[in-house]
C-alpha cells in the first residue's frame, strides 16, 4: 500500500515536470514574410502568424489557398513554404558556440523551398526532412519539395 | 475492323498513360530538387523511400516517388517556376556579416569597423524584422576554453553598444565561437589580429 502511495506520488511528480517542461519553449526561429492567410499550431492552440512572429521547436505551420509564408531559423536556414501547405517541426537544436545539433521536419503537404544554414555546415546528417513517402538527408544545399501531388 | 483495332490502341494507351517516351505522372508522388547555389555549385541530398536511395548531386537533379519507386529526373528549371513560385517568392533574403576590431588595446571600434556599423544600421532598416547575432571570435592564443569565454564576452561586449546604438536587446543574440573559426588559419598559440575580430550577422 505504501509502496502504491510512494508509486503514485512519483508519477504525479513526472507528470508535473513534464507540464512544466512543456509551457517552456524557446524561439527557434521567425517568420520573415506572410502572405495571406498562414496559421501555427502550437501545443493544441491555433494562432495567426504574421511577419515578425516567432517560430518554436514543435509548431505546425499551414499555409491556406493563395498564402505563402518565409521563415529565418537561428543557425540561418533559411525556407519558405508555397500555397496549400502543412509543414511541421519535429526538432530544432542549434549550438551557437559548436554549431551542433539538429533539424527534423515533415512536409505532409504543399510545396517547401529550403536553403540549409550553419547546422549541415558543421555536421552533414543535421538536416532532415521527410514526406509521406520519403526522407532527405539534406548535405549543405538549397532544394524544393513538394509532397502529396 | 481497322477503326475498332485503332480504338483499341487507343484505350490501351490511355491506361497505360505512355505515349512513347512520354508517360503521364502517376497519381500522388513527391518530389525533391536539388538546386544550384549562387555560385553554382550544389550540396548533396540522399533521398531514401523504403529500401530504395537516389542521391542528388547535380543541379536539377530530382527524386520523384511514383507507383514504381523512386526515379531519377533532371529538371527543366522553367517548369519549376510553375509549381514552386510562390515558395520561392516567399524565400527571406541571406543573411549578411559585418566584421568589427577594435583599435589595439582599446574599447574603440577602428575607423574601417566605425564604417561597417554604419553599414549595418543601413542593412537593418532594409529588413523586415532584423534579428542580429553577434559572434565573437579569437586568435589561437590562449587555452580553447578561455578562448570561449572570451569571445563570449566580447561578443556581449558589442551587444551593449549596438543596445546604445538604438538597437532593441531582443533583436540580439551573442554567441562566443572562440577558436573554432579563424580568419586567417594559423597554428595553436599564434597572436593574430584578423582572427580577433566580432562578427555580426543581420538575418
Amino acid at each position: 500500500m505504501n509502496n502504491l502511495k510512494l508509486y503514485g506520488s512519483l508519477v504525479s511528480i513526472i507528470l508535473m515536470s513534464c507540464t512544466s517542461f512543456s509551457v517552456y519553449a524557446e524561439s527557434v526561429g521567425q517568420f520573415k514574410s506572410v502572405n495571406g492567410t498562414v496559421t501555427i499550431e502550437r501545443s493544441g492552440k491555433r494562432l495567426q502568424a504574421a511577419a515578425g512572429t516567432t517560430v518554436e521547436a514543435a509548431d505546425i505551420v499551414i499555409t491556406d489557398t493563395n498564402s505563402s509564408a518565409g521563415i529565418t531559423f537561428r543557425d540561418n536556414s533559411r525556407l519558405s513554404l508555397g500555397a496549400n501547405s502543412h509543414f511541421s517541426i519535429n526538432q530544432y537544436r542549434f549550438d551557437q558556440t559548436t554549431h551542433e545539433g539538429r533539424f527534423d521536419s515533415t512536409l505532409k503537404k504543399g510545396t517547401l523551398s529550403m536553403i540549409s544554414g550553419k547546422l549541415s555546415k558543421q555536421s552533414p546528417d543535421a538536416i532532415t526532412v521527410s514526406t509521406p513517402s520519403t526522407i532527405l538527408a539534406v548535405r549543405g544545399t538549397e532544394f524544393l519539395v513538394s509532397a502529396g501531388e | 475492323m481497322l477503326k475498332n483495332l485503332i480504338l483499341l490502341i487507343l484505350m490501351a494507351v490511355m491506361m497505360s498513360g505512355c505515349v512513347g517516351m512520354y508517360c503521364k505522372a502517376p497519381v500522388s508522388k513527391d518530389t525533391i530538387v536539388l538546386l544550384p547555389k549562387a555560385d553554382g555549385t550544389t550540396g548533396k541530398i540522399l533521398v531514401t523511400e523504403g529500401a530504395s536511395q537516389v542521391l542528388l548531386d547535380s543541379p536539377y537533379a530530382s527524386a520523384r516517388s511514383g507507383d514504381a519507386g523512386l526515379e531519377l529526373v533532371i529538371e527543366n528549371p522553367a517548369d519549376l517556376d510553375k509549381k514552386f513560385a510562390s515558395a520561392l517568392a516567399a524565400m527571406p533574403p541571406a543573411s549578411k556579416s559585418y566584421l568589427l576590431y577594435f583599435e589595439t588595446g582599446t574599447d574603440e571600434f577602428n575607423e574601417a569597423s566605425k564604417a561597417s556599423v554604419g553599414l549595418l544600421l543601413d542593412e537593418m532598416r532594409q529588413r523586415p524584422h532584423p534579428e542580429i547575432t553577434v559572434i565573437g571570435h579569437t586568435d589561437t592564443v590562449g587555452s580553447h576554453d578561455d578562448n570561449d569565454v572570451l569571445s563570449l564576452k566580447r561578443a556581449g561586449y558589442v551587444k551593449g553598444l549596438l543596445i546604445k546604438l538604438g538597437i532593441a536587446p531582443e533583436q540580439i543574440s551573442v554567441a562566443g565561437r572562440g577558436e573554432r573559426e579563424l580568419l586567417v588559419p594559423t597554428e595553436d598559440g599564434v597572436d593574430e589580429q584578423k582572427n580577433r575580430r566580432v562578427e555580426v550577422n543581420v538575418r
